[in-house]
């Protein structure tokens, strides 16, 4: 079973690199069950949103509507 | 631009001169542009080598990966979220953030946002940064700072439960989303 430590890396290492099929499983399972882990990968991926429109805000202050 | 340089190179001097050699360069070269936006994004190209070759030559001097004071501290820190079973403490649980659209609407949000960068000690700031700013995979950081996947792993790791944490504690109070 995974714990929620280990589910955190997974999850964060989920935005480097594919997951193989057993992590993806054994992480799935996990937050299926886990609350506060489902609300972490959200918050993951709150954080690379935002790191996406940080630069757009960045890169076309006067136009922020079209991402390059 | 210059904030953003900054941002990544933790030193004004540094800077100023990288944007500066952006600048100068963009203009030297023969390209045309369509428009504002498309110089933005050409200046914005060499700044970022420019960005990435300086990091370059300070990981040669310093040691990305030696573990300061300050990353024992955020590693600490996170420890104490979990219980001994490795599960959620309850009072540290992951709560939910709400619309993320709407708070990116919010000016202040940026503010916190980049004071939260800010407080990233520099080493894991520079690794977080080179993959999420200036997005290159994370083979190449690890490459190109020397360190080994396993590394690069934690630091990311290290880096995105701070700024979570740091986002959690100073924008997303505990108790106010809606859900």
């Amino acid at each position: 079973m995974l714990t929620c430590k280990d589910a955190t890396r997974l999850m964060s290492e989920a935005q480097d690199r594919p997951l193989s099929v057993g992590e993806k499983l054994q992480l799935e399972v996990h937050l299926a069950m886990c609350r506060g882990c489902s609300n972490f990968r959200e918050q993951m991926n709150f954080l690379r949103l935002a790191c996406r429109r940080f630069m757009q805000r960045r890169n076309g202050d006067d136009d922020g509507s079209s991402p390059s | 631009m210059l904030k953003f340089a900054q941002l990544q190179l933790r030193d004004a001097a540094l800077a100023e001169d990288a944007v500066q050699e952006a600048l100068v360069a963009a203009l030297a070269g023969e390209r045309s542009f369509s428009g504002r936006s498309a110089l933005k994004t050409w200046v914005f190209s060499i700044l970022r080598n420019k960005i990435v070759d300086l990091i370059r030559v300070q990981s040669r001097t310093t040691n990305i990966s030696a573990l300061g004071e300050d990353e024992a501290d955020m590693d600490a820190t996170f420890e104490e979220l979990f219980k001994d079973n490795a599960h959620w403490r309850p009072e540290a649980r992951p709560f939910g953030w709400g619309d993320p659209a709407e708070t990116l609407r919010e000016e202040r949000f940026w503010e916190v946002f980049e004071t939260c960068l800010n407080h990233l000690p520099e080493k894991t700031a520079r690794v977080f940064m080179m993959r999420e700013f200036l997005e290159f995979e994370t083979d190449e950081v690890c490459r190109e700072l020397s360190l080994t996947v396993s590394n690069c792993n934690v630091i990311l790791h290290r880096a995105r439960n701070g700024l979570r944490r740091c986002l959690e504690g100073s924008w997303f109070a505990p108790g106010v989303s809606a859900c």
